[in-house]
């Protein structure tokens, strides 16, 4: 029989049919050239030495292959600005409807790795914040949604188009009332969009929503001036600042700009001896009363108490009425003798959401004449627009079923309103909810349309933060997912051609002019900062006298609710870098607890991880913290997420229930709760640092401005010892051209913890999880130690960041025994990763304990199921530094790579390098320039010039390490 | 000359050269008896566990034990120089006391030297299993390389240590060997099992026992003996410069090298005391191993006790006197006070206060007590390298990053099984190798003894 070869599985079956395949058995392969023997499967010499010559082969292939292939595809067109290796950078904004922050996003091979501030803008001058730095994670957070959704399954955006004009047209012909809830909206083009939208669906009502309001500021400057606004506080002019439950180094406003402001009036170099003074009056200890020269521990019943008294201290010094008011638990007279003495150049500012304070604290800056030259409502902040009484009007609205259509735009109510169950309850009640959320919040969940907005850095946008300075946001990256940007979808359902970025554009046609807008139009993009010409600021007119009032002290526990550096309002609880951020005050990680005030904690036999129940509602571990005043708690807000990543559910309780409503105004602080202790429960913490005073070391040096002017040296006399102690027999390393140093101001640092995350982020720091981070393995590179001393009610507190401090006569070196720690010749304390074996003796031989271990492979692998190991989470993965392996020493490297960069730049360019151009990530993003860098062998930079304070020391310099780094005592502004 | 009037008789039982020969190869000879199956078994299994613990280090990481960035040397430096002081005992007893001629030490000294082989294998193991990146771990050897040449930093005390242990652990080895030679010739020519000849032939390297033979051992034996004997010294010298050489308050002191030395020859000591308590009451050695020896070491233990008892006092004193803050927090407030006064004071206790009991001759005497008081010993010099490496990292200098360290079980398996390889080495040595030195005690009986045919000649 003729052979028949099949050339597909049709054919082979076409063939087949109808023949008995028992009968005529087909061969099991039939391959050309073969011949009968071999089909049969017999086997001859020559068979054996094919199959010899074909499993060397394989072997071979096989055992060369162990590195897994990875394909990378190159361009087809290199575009223009893209160079290998090479980084870009592009100016934006961050605006997430709290926080605000002009930056600098650089990409590699165009995916943004790192945030820097961005220095030309005025208002946030280079800062950054924790937040700010880690937000570049939440870019390739898994969590994000890849496509839009309809009632709770994916689709696409066609569909979600069809539905929601079809819907809004449909709301819009039968007058029904649909909502447009957002957060506050700073950009100019987006409300002038918005209002657009608004114009072709008329029945739209937009509400501007804030988790936490500052509306009682903006009306107490509606009563008194006219005018419903934030000023623009100016820390920088103010001599005197009394802050009362404001923590605006920390979390308040716009902390940023403030840290920066505050930081420019404390620098006592060169010879300069004026700095501010500050006071807080604070019921918790927050990171602006850590760094307050006058701190004051305050029950929040009682503010209102200690406000007036002052305002009665301060109006009968000029000679004005005073108001009847009970006598105040703690002695203002200090504080309003400073103030009238700076009257001009002072600032009382209140974080209190209650009308009552804010227009206290209105009325004695009025008094002091203080508007116009350190707050400006003419030139007022657009930050925090919400209106509670909005909110909560829409929220009855809802439940009565007379809301059709809820848009949701950056809010998440459902997690963050303090009546969340309510809003809940409303949304089912409303026939077309959308959410416009690009992660499924507790909130989107509930809604029927989910049209996933762009990450910030893959959107056009612009703000106006303050009146009249403008903050571009372009993207960094071509959306990941397929998602559109909020402002893409209004046009697109208004009918509105074109996409965001012709809108963006033709709306700062008019801004910019049309005469040369492509230049002018570049430059803003460059720049990525444009102020508008200033007017004259005014003075203090037409201050309209309001009624002010007392209030009773309050008798319960007071409970004050508070956000935390890392977690704000629980915004980015999914990102790892946030969620392992020592906090700067407790140093704890991972979890929100319950701040008990140490007197409190001995009546009642409460100890450090003992759990309580609040209100009977939830449980909580205790955390005894010095300085939390006597009759109140206090609670984090931002966790107890549900919905938000695996990384961030479920960590922590979600304590926004329980904020304090009075008239209208809900406040952080002030409600009265119960606290029961839960016998013999227990709830492990993880805190980076256990141990809290200095044990009467010099580590942290401190002194007073009036010891400072009579001795520079105050403080530091330890100092002088030790140099002249210090004596050895080798001669001292000397460097030929560059010696890498750093300096950093302990009157400065406010101990924000910025740097810890720029760091993580430069240095691809590994996340490695509560239970480690409780073993006291945390693998930052640098951390801000914390001590308390004095008074355990309410401690002086300071913050020491401390890095590797690359000593000349560095433990570490000599005694690795494979050389993989040594000095590079530019003073540089470097690791060889490839060369460490692990015996950890350098751990061991650092005095400042700034190495750390790999004690497990911290990427790739399912136990540590962070950034590093998803696919995604690792593009944020600096391509200049490698991920270090299990079993090898890790440490500060100065940003080697960075240095390197820059001294690349310069020597392409011919020159030597000028200071202040290279920075480290710490350095770059301090907000309050208190990390210095530098060259030390460059006699003019700004590191040489510190080092020749008398406020100068080394870290334990006794021990001859001959750090690189050095340390300037603290100064307070204090009377002794 | 050793009078036998003044101290009495060394090998008691009226033994002749045959009867030495068969007592002691009579164990080797036997049956293998239930306890060694069953301690064998347990040892075993102790291994076992501690390959599990070097797997679960190996395959997971150095995050499975307890450390962390501020103690990141734990149980694992603790053993290691723990059973290095224990390997101290034989080098010390063969070389020491020859040359102090005490010749009771013949007896002892070929268990006291196989001890000191098991326990230093055993140390060796932990240099090795700490390392964060083992497969790495032949960086530590100065090897020609295309790195540059990268040669190792030749200031690490870890990479003296390396030079300095594996050179003990091979001297001990090659002089424990030689010793054997003889003995090993004997069995060759006593057994009967054509196996164990032919064994046992090899092992011995063709012993003809001939004069010329005997002297070329003697002069081996100085040779390798006066070679050894820095060895000693240098050792567990090396190994606690590993700590007097760092920066680190309670390790930074020059008291450490003869300090490090004495407790290596006191745990030493206390182990061989523990081991031949046991030994001649298995193999029914009185005769051999007598109260006698027992007394001696029991008195060199008071004494070395004292030193002990004195470098401790040194060590506060000094804490207290230099006016260095940080010294005198470690010592003051973390040891003799604070979270770690149990374990200081239990090595105290231990070290210097128990084997103080040994003044009395009724305690000498009362075997028991004795073997107890050996124990307290090993647990004592455990506790003060425990004291030493954890106390003084736990609290250092910046007190922001003060941690404690507690062990997981992941060390614990590995220190037990430690203990099975070295219980396991010992069995083996009980068993295939003759305990004590045959030819070396029938070279000191004659004079040591007031047996009658050799005293008439």
């Amino acid at each position: 029989m003729e052979k028949k070869y099949w050339q597909s599985i049709e054919e082979y079956k076409e063939q087949n049919k109808g023949t008995d395949m028992n009968k005529e058995p087909f061969p099991e392969f039939s391959i050309e050239g073969l011949d009968e023997s071999e089909i049969k499967g017999k086997s001859s010499r020559r068979d054996f030495l094919k199959m010899l010559g074909f499993s060397v082969s394989a072997v071979a292939l096989v055992s060369s292959c162990q590195t897994p292939v990875r394909k990378a595809i190159p361009f087809l067109t290199q575009p223009e600005e893209l160079v290998p290796g090479i980084p870009n950078f592009y100016a934006s904004t961050f605006f997430d409807g709290n926080d605000y922050c002009s930056i600098l996003v650089k990409t590699r091979e165009n995916r943004p790795i790192k945030i820097e501030g961005n220095d030309m803008s005025p208002v946030s001058r280079g800062g950054t914040s924790a937040r700010v730095q880690a937000s570049v994670l939440n870019l390739y957070d898994d969590a994000r949604l890849k496509n839009p959704y309809k009632d709770g399954a994916e689709t696409d955006w066609a569909t979600i188009d069809k539905d929601v004009k079809a819907n809004l047209a449909a709301l819009s012909q039968s007058g029904r009332k649909v909502v447009l809830l957002t957060s506050t909206i700073i950009s100019p083009s987006t409300k002038k969009l918005i209002d657009e939208f608004i114009a072709t669906y008329p029945n739209i009502e937009w509400i501007t929503y804030d988790t936490l309001s500052f509306e009682a500021i903006r009306k107490a400057h509606e009563l008194n001036f006219g005018q419903a606004v934030i000023p623009e506080y100016n820390f920088e002019k103010a001599k005197v600042v009394v802050g009362f439950s404001a923590d605006y180094l920390g979390t308040w406003l716009d902390p940023v700009a403030f840290s920066k402001q505050f930081s420019k009036n404390r620098k006592i170099l060169k010879g300069n001896t004026e700095m501010s003074r500050l006071y807080q009056y604070e019921s918790r200890l927050s990171l602006t009363g850590s760094n307050a020269d006058y701190r004051y521990g305050v029950k929040p019943s009682d503010e209102v108490t200690v406000l007036l008294n002052l305002y009665n201290e301060v109006a009968k010094a000029t000679g004005m009425s005073t108001y009847s008011v009970n006598s105040s638990p703690v002695d203002v007279s200090k504080t309003a003798l400073d103030l009238l003495e700076n009257k001009g150049h002072s600032l009382v500012v209140s974080g209190t959401n209650n009308l009552n304070i804010q227009l206290i604290v209105n009325a004695i800056n009025n008094i002091l004449g203080n508007y116009g030259s350190t707050l400006c409502i003419d030139k007022p902040m657009n930050l925090k627009q919400g209106s509670e009484s909005a909110m909560a009007r829409i929220v009855n609205e809802m439940n009565e079923g007379k809301v059709d259509g809820l848009l949701l735009y950056n809010v998440n109510p459902v997690y963050d309103y303090h009546k969340a169950n309510a809003f809940a309850e409303g949304m089912k009640k409303v026939d077309f909810t959308l959410s416009f959320a690009d992660t499924k919040d507790e909130t989107a969940e509930l809604c029927q349309y989910i049209a996933p907005d762009n990450n910030y850095l893959e959107s056009w946008n612009d703000a106006e933060p303050v009146k009249g300075e403008f903050s571009i946001v372009q993207p960094a990256i071509r959306p990941i997912f397929n998602t559109r940007q909020f402002q893409d979808c209004l046009m697109k359902w208004a009918d509105i051609s074109g996409d965001f970025s012709d809108y963006l554009e033709n709306n700062w046609k008019v801004i910019l002019g049309e005469d040369g807008f492509v230049s002018s139009w570049n430059k803003v993009k460059y720049d990525g900062v444009y102020s508008l010409p200033q007017d004259e600021m005014q003075g203090n007119s037409g201050f309209r006298e309001q009624k002010l009032s007392d209030s009773e002290s309050g008798n319960g526990l007071e409970l004050v609710l508070y956000e935390k550096i890392a977690m704000g309002t629980g915004k980015y609880a999914n990102n790892p870098w946030l969620l392992e951020m020592p906090d700067p005050i407790t140093t704890a990680t991972w979890d929100n607890y319950v701040c008990v005030p140490v007197k409190y904690a001995e009546q009642n036999g409460l100890v450090h991880e003992n759990v309580v129940t609040i209100n009977g509602a939830f449980e909580l571990p205790v955390l005894v913290q010095p300085g939390q005043p006597e009759g109140t708690i206090s609670i984090a807000l931002g966790y107890g997420r549900t919905a938000v990543g695996k990384a961030g559910n479920g960590v922590g309780k979600n304590a926004f229930q329980l904020m304090h409503i009075s008239d209208g105004y809900a406040d952080v602080a002030g409600t009265e709760v119960t606290m029961e202790k839960v016998e013999g429960k227990t709830y492990e913490l993880a805190l980076t640092q256990m141990h809290h005073t200095m044990e009467g070391r010099p580590i942290a040096r401190e002194t007073t401005l009036q010891e400072y002017i009579k001795n520079p040296y105050a403080g530091n006399e330890e100092h002088l010892k030790d140099e002249k102690n210090n004596v050895t027999l080798y001669s001292k390393v000397d460097y030929d051209g560059i010696q890498w140093g750093m300096t950093i101001d302990l009157t400065s640092c406010t101990g924000c913890g910025n740097c810890i995350i720029a760091c993580q982020a430069e240095n691809n720091v590994p996340v490695i999880g509560k239970d480690q981070v409780r073993r006291r393995r945390i693998m930052h590179w640098m951390r801000i130690d914390r001590y308390f001393s004095d008074d355990i009610d309410n401690p002086v507190v300071f913050h020491m960041p401390v890095m590797c401090q690359h000593c000349d006569n560095a433990p570490c070196e000599n005694v690795c025994p494979v050389a993989a720690t040594n000095h590079s010749d530019e003073g540089l304390n470097q690791m060889a990763y490839n060369r460490c074996i692990g015996t950890r003796y350098c751990i061991n031989n650092c005095p400042y304990k700034v190495r750390r271990f790999n004690w497990y492979e911290f990427a790739n692998n399912n136990n540590f199921d962070y950034n590093m190991n998803s696919e995604l989470g690792k593009l944020v993965l600096n391509p200049d530094v490698i991920v270090r392996q299990r079993g090898v020493v890790e440490k500060c490297s100065l940003c080697v790579q960075r240095l390197q960069a820059k001294k690349l730049e310069a020597k392409r360019e011919n020159r030597p390098l000028r200071d202040g151009e290279v920075q480290t990530a710490c350095s770059q993003s301090c907000p309050t320039d208190a990390i210095q860098f530098g060259n030390l062998k460059d006699e003019k930079s700004v590191v040489v010039s510190n080092n020749k304070e008398e406020r100068m020391y080394h870290l334990l310099e006794r021990l001859h390490t001959l750090p690189s780094t050095s340390y300037l005592t603290k100064i307070v502004n204090k009377e002794a | 000359m050793y009078n036998t009037r003044v101290r009495g008789v060394l090998i008691k039982g009226n033994k002749s050269f045959a009867d030495v020969s068969r007592d002691i190869i009579k164990p080797m000879d036997d049956k293998t008896p239930m306890w060694w199956w069953v301690t064998a078994f347990l040892a075993t299994g102790a291994l076992f566990w501690g390959v599990w613990g070097f797997y679960n280090t190996i395959s997971t990481g150095i995050g499975e034990w307890g450390l962390n960035n501020n103690v990141a040397w734990g149980w694992a430096i603790i053993n290691f120089v723990w059973w290095i002081g224990i390997g101290h005992a034989g080098t010390a007893f063969s070389i020491f006391l020859l040359i102090l001629r005490q010749k009771w030490r013949t007896s002892i000294n070929r268990a006291a030297e196989a001890m000191t082989i098991f326990a230093v294998m055993a140390a060796g193991l932990f240099p090795l299993i700490h390392m964060g990146r083992i497969w790495d771990g032949f960086f530590i050897f100065p090897y020609w390389n295309t790195r540059g040449p990268l040669w190792d930093n030749f200031n690490s005390p870890l990479f003296w240590d390396v030079v300095a242990i594996s050179t003990y652990l091979m001297a001990s080895f090659v002089f424990w060997y030689m010793g054997m030679i003889p003995d090993f010739a004997t069995i060759r020519e006593r057994t009967t099992s054509k196996m164990k000849k032919k064994i046992y032939g090899i092992l011995s390297f063709g012993w003809i026992g001939n004069a010329r033979g005997w002297l070329r051992f003697e002069t081996a034996a100085l040779l390798l003996g006066g070679m050894a004997a820095p060895l000693v010294v240098s050792v567990h010298s090396i190994v606690s410069m590993d700590f007097s050489v760092s920066v680190v308050p309670g390790w930074h002191t020059t008291i450490f090298p003869p300090y490090f030395v004495i407790g290596a020859i006191f745990s030493g000591f206390g182990m061989v005391l523990t081991l031949m308590i046991i030994l001649r009451k298995l193999y029914k050695f009185k005769d051999y191993v007598t109260d006698g020896h027992l007394d001696a070491i029991a008195r060199i233990l008071t004494f070395i006790s004292l030193i002990m008892g004195t470098a401790y006092l040194t060590e506060l004193f000094m804490a207290w006197y230099s006016g260095n803050e940080y010294e005198l927090f470690t010592f003051m407030k973390n040891r003799v006070t604070g979270e770690y006064t149990f374990a200081y004071w239990t090595m105290l206790t231990c070290n210097a206060f128990i084997p103080q009991l040994f003044w009395f001759k009724k305690i000498r005497k009362n075997i028991t007590i004795v073997f107890i008081i050996s124990i307290f010993i090993n647990i004592g010099m455990w506790f003060e390298r425990y004291v030493i490496v954890v106390t003084s990292l736990s609290k250092d200098f910046l007190p922001a990053t003060w941690a404690t360290y507690e062990p997981t079980i992941t060390e614990i398996a590995i220190f037990v099984g430690t203990l099975g390889l070295f219980l396991l080495g010992v069995l083996m040595f009980f068993r295939f190798v003759p305990t004590v030195a045959i030819s070396e005690v029938k070279s000191v009986l004659k004079e040591t003894t007031t047996l009658k045919s050799f005293t008439d000649e």
